[in-house]
This record gives structure tokens, C-alpha cells and sequence, in this order.
């Protein structure tokens, strides 16, 4: 079973040699359209070309500056509005008997079937795909800040309890300590599904933006030009799960030191 | 006791926000039915659209069928294209350095990002959805194939490998039901994505299926069936995702 390392590592650059190999012969035959297909090093070309020059209106980093601050909006409510009811429905049975069944509701509901109600309430500016992206992201805060608030050790609250500690002193210095890792892993699946979410939105909605960048590449059908967008959203995606990766080694590391 | 009181409220809650709904829109019109739709128009909006000629060029009935199909078809290229990969990544290192890089660099593109590029190579076909769903189902199937790979316990390998069992018989009959429950995992993860990334893939472009449904409706602005249609959406969602569970405890009657 041993395999040098060596080995492997001439492996992985033998597949990606492969991949882009085949890539570039596709592209390159005289048959296949290079507007349709165009070989990686058009594809490059254009993204850096992007970065100076407008399409749609603006360059690719202004369509994704407007993509992240919808972004933030979204996720930002989702996680105000979902950590704090999760928390309190693993703390107050009445409210997780009266929340749950209408979460359950709704949860099938794709995120991104909302759009036409999006729409029809807040427009396709800002506040439609705001919606779209707090329903990507809603259910994952709420489910893991629920969880981690159900999972606390039993023992510690008694123990709080016995010593005095007022609810408010347990909420703040038991429950919400110990519930924080599970809280920052559900904000890192939400940021992922909103993220997601929201190029589905803008796919559909909105006159900017990453999604739309990629809409207008694609009835122009400049398949560099929607290939771009992909790279920018694949490079946003992997910095945001990188930062939020980052927060859970830090709230990981904290646990226990108080 | 505790569960009877969860059941209780649980109904009660469901009813009071029925009345609610009711009262706010079709009794009192505190909520304008240009926004939200009352439950009568929810029913004419259903009733429309199940008999011929139905909404948006079809009835409800085959835009269901539509998408279901192209759901299903997805999702099965996506599994047995990405659990067999899985699985040969998890069972050989040189395999999994080879094909590895590629897929690192592809894995962040969201599925729904697809979206644009299909329609570029396949048009408003059945095709392009398919290419999609397909996308969005096999990076969960395969990550978790994988896994489940890696985590079977080293002890069981040896000790059938000891035994004389043939590489065939130490697949079939120890590595593969090993991963089963993470291949599972990953196939429920996988269905869940392909609907979404569907529903998506035909708000974008298509001409029927429930995504059509929603995206007529929201331009002709009809609340009603935009109601209903995000209805269905969530019903077959829970639908698919109750019948995989059932699959699953078929599969293993072991790990209940």
C-alpha cells in the first residue's frame, strides 16, 4: 500500500495536466465554436480583462461588491434573527412547541422558490434578493443554534441553578458559551447556502451583480465571459468559507478556558 | 406526555396560522390579496391550473411529472457516476492524487452557477437541467462516498484480507456496506440539492416544470399560483426526501 509521495504528488499534476490538456484540444479543434468553448487561457484573458473593463455596466470587481453587500445584508439578518430564536426555542419548551411545526413548514420550500414573492414585495433591487438569501441562509442558524443550546450539559445549568445564578447570568455565562461552537458551524453552512442563494437570485432578479454579470455573458453567448463569473464566485465562495473556517479554530480554541 | 404536548400545540399553532391567514386576507383585507394571496384564491389558482389547458402550457400534473423526471434522471446519473468515483478515490491514493486537484478547483463553483453555461451549450433543452442537477447532486454523493471509504475500520479490512477474501468479495461484502451509511448521507444531501438547483435551473430557463410555473406566475403577478406552486415545491421536496429515508433503512437494517 505504501506509495511514495513523490509519486502522488506527480499524480496531481499529471491530472490537472490531463484536464486542461483535454480542455485546450477541445477548444482548439476547428469545429467546435470558440465563443461556445473557449480554450483556459481565453478564459483568464478575459477575466483579468474584466477587472479594467466594463460589461454590463461595470467592471467584475463592482458587480461582485454589489453581490457582497447584498450578501451581507442577508446573511447578517439570517443570522440577528435566527441565533437568537434558536437559542431561546432550546431554552423555552412553549416557544419550540409553537415555532417548530411552522419551521418545519416551510423548510421545504427551496430557497429559491421564493423569488416570485421576493419580487412582488421588495422588488428586484436590494430587498428581493435580501429574502432570497435569508431563506438560504435562515434554516441552518436557527437548527444549530437550537441544537447547541439543547446539548448543554444538564449538569452545568443545575449547578448554576443551585448556586444562584439568575436566568439572565445562565443564559450569557452557561448556555450561550457552550452552545458557540455549534452556533459558528451553523453560520459557516448558512453563509454557504446564502452565498449560493444569492447567485440563483441574481440569476433571475437583478440588474448587478456576479449572477448578472454571468446572465448577460450568456445571451451574449460568451461562454469566457460566464466562465469569469464562475471563477469570481468559486474565489469569493472559498474566502468566505476560509474566514468562517477561521472563526470556528478560534471559538474552538476558547472552549474551555474560562 | 412531553410528545403529546409538542403534537398538541403543534396542530393548534398550524390552525391559529390558518385563521390568521384566512382573517387577514379574505375576511378583513388587511393583507392587500395583490400581495399575498387569500386561501380563495389559492384554490381558484389550483383549480385553474388542474384541469386542460392548465397554467403556463400545461397542467399542474405534467409540470410535476416534468419535474420529477428530470430530478430523478439527475440524481441517478449523479449517483452512479459520483459514488463509484468516490468509492475508487478512497480505495487507491494514486487514483485520488490524480483525479484530486481537478475537482478541488471545481468543488467552489456553486451549483447554481452552472446555470448560465448550461443554457450556453445545451439551450432551454431538458439536457441543460439535467447537466445541472446532475452537478449539484455529484459533489455531495462523491465527497461522502469517499469518506465513508476512509473510515471503515482498518481491523475488518485486515482481518477478511486474512481470511482470503478475494479484492471482488472485500468490496462488495466489507468496504461498500462500511460506507453505507456516509454513501447515504451523501445521496440525501444530494437529492436535497438537486431539487433546489432544478427549481433554479427551470426559473432561469425552461418551458415547463414547477420552476415555469413559479416564474409565469410571478410575471403575469397571480399570488395565487405562485402560492400553489411553492406549495408543491415544498410537498415533493418532503416527498423525495421521506422516500430516501425509507430506502436507507431498507439498505441497513443493521444501523437503525
Amino acid at each position: 500500500m505504501s506509495v511514495r509521495r513523490r509519486d502522488l504528488i506527480a499524480l496531481s499534476f499529471a491530472g490537472t495536466a490531463v484536464f486542461f490538456g483535454v480542455w485546450w484540444l477541445v477548444a482548439s479543434n476547428k469545429h467546435v465554436n470558440a465563443l461556445i468553448l473557449p480554450d483556459p487561457v481565453k478564459v483568464i484573458a478575459t477575466f483579468v480583462y474584466l477587472t479594467s473593463h466594463t460589461f454590463a455596466n461595470y467592471t467584475i470587481q463592482q458587480h461582485l461588491g454589489s453581490s457582497l453587500l447584498r450578501f451581507t445584508y442577508g446573511f447578517v439578518l439570517a443570522a440577528v434573527i435566527g441565533v437568537p430564536l434558536g437559542l431561546a426555542m432550546g431554552w423555552l419548551r412553549w416557544l419550540d412547541y409553537i415555532v417548530s411545526p411552522l419551521f418545519e413548514a416551510v423548510r421545504f420550500v427551496a430557497p429559491i422558490a421564493w423569488v416570485p414573492f421576493a419580487v412582488l414585495w421588495f422588488g428586484t433591487g436590494i430587498g428581493g434578493p435580501v429574502l432570497i438569501i435569508f431563506a438560504g441562509a435562515f434554516p441552518p442558524c436557527l437548527v444549530n443554534a437550537y441544537r447547541g443550546a439543547r446539548h448543554v450539559d444538564r449538569n452545568l445549568i443545575e449547578a448554576a441553578q443551585t448556586l444562584g445564578a439568575s436566568d439572565r447570568t445562565i443564559i450569557f455565562q452557561v448556555l450561550l458559551p457552550a452552545a458557540l461552537p455549534s452556533i459558528v458551524a451553523g453560520l459557516r453552512i448558512s453563509a454557504g447556502l446564502g452565498w449560493q442563494s444569492l447567485i440563483g437570485a441574481e440569476l433571475i432578479v437583478v440588474s448587478a451583480g456576479i449572477g448578472y454579470l454571468m446572465v448577460q455573458g450568456q445571451s451574449n453567448l460568451d461562454t469566457a465571459i460566464v466562465m469569469s463569473g464562475m471563477i469570481a464566485i468559486g474565489l469569493v465562495g472559498v474566502a468566505i468559507d476560509v474566514a468562517l473556517r477561521q472563526l470556528e479554530r478560534l471559538v474552538g480554541g476558547t472552549r474551555g478556558m474560562a | 406526555m412531553k410528545n403529546r404536548a409538542r403534537l398538541v400545540t403543534g396542530i393548534i399553532t398550524l390552525l391559529a396560522v390558518c385563521a390568521m391567514w384566512y382573517l387577514t386576507t379574505q375576511a378583513t383585507h388587511l393583507i392587500s390579496t395583490g400581495r399575498f394571496p387569500s386561501p380563495a384564491d389559492v384554490y381558484t389558482a389550483a383549480r385553474q391550473i388542474s384541469h386542460p389547458p392548465g397554467y403556463a402550457n400545461a397542467t399542474i400534473w405534467q409540470h410535476i411529472v416534468q419535474s420529477l423526471e428530470l430530478v430523478v434522471l439527475g440524481f441517478l446519473v449523479a449517483a452512479a457516476t459520483g459514488v463509484p468515483l468516490g468509492i475508487a478515490m478512497g480505495l487507491s491514493p494514486r487514483f485520488e492524487a490524480f483525479v484530486n486537484p481537478v475537482f478541488l478547483m471545481i468543488r467552489p463553483v456553486p451549483p447554481l452557477a452552472w446555470i448560465p453555461l448550461a443554457v450556453v451549450w445545451f439551450g432551454l433543452s431538458a439536457a441543460a437541467q439535467i447537466f445541472v442537477v446532475w452537478f449539484a447532486a455529484f459533489v455531495p454523493a462523491l465527497i461522502n462516498a469517499y469518506t465513508g471509504v476512509r473510515t471503515v475500520d482498518r481491523t475488518l479490512i485486515e482481518a477478511a484480507r486474512i481470511h482470503g477474501a478475494s479484492r471482488r468479495r472485500l468490496l462488495t461484502d466489507v468496504i461498500v456496506p462500511g460506507a453505507l451509511p456516509f454513501i447515504f448521507t451523501g445521496l440525501r444531501l444530494s437529492l436535497q440539492a438537486s431539487w433546489t438547483t432544478l427549481i433554479a435551473a427551470q426559473l432561469v430557463g425552461s418551458i415547463a416544470g414547477l420552476g415555469h410555473v413559479l416564474i409565469v406566475a410571478s410575471i403575469d403577478i397571480y399570488p395565487g399560483m405562485i402560492f400553489y406552486g411553492m406549495l408543491w415545491v415544498a410537498i415533493l421536496g418532503a416527498a423525495m426526501t421521506f422516500v430516501l429515508a425509507q430506502t436507507e433503512r431498507l439498505a441497513m437494517p443493521w444501523h437503525q
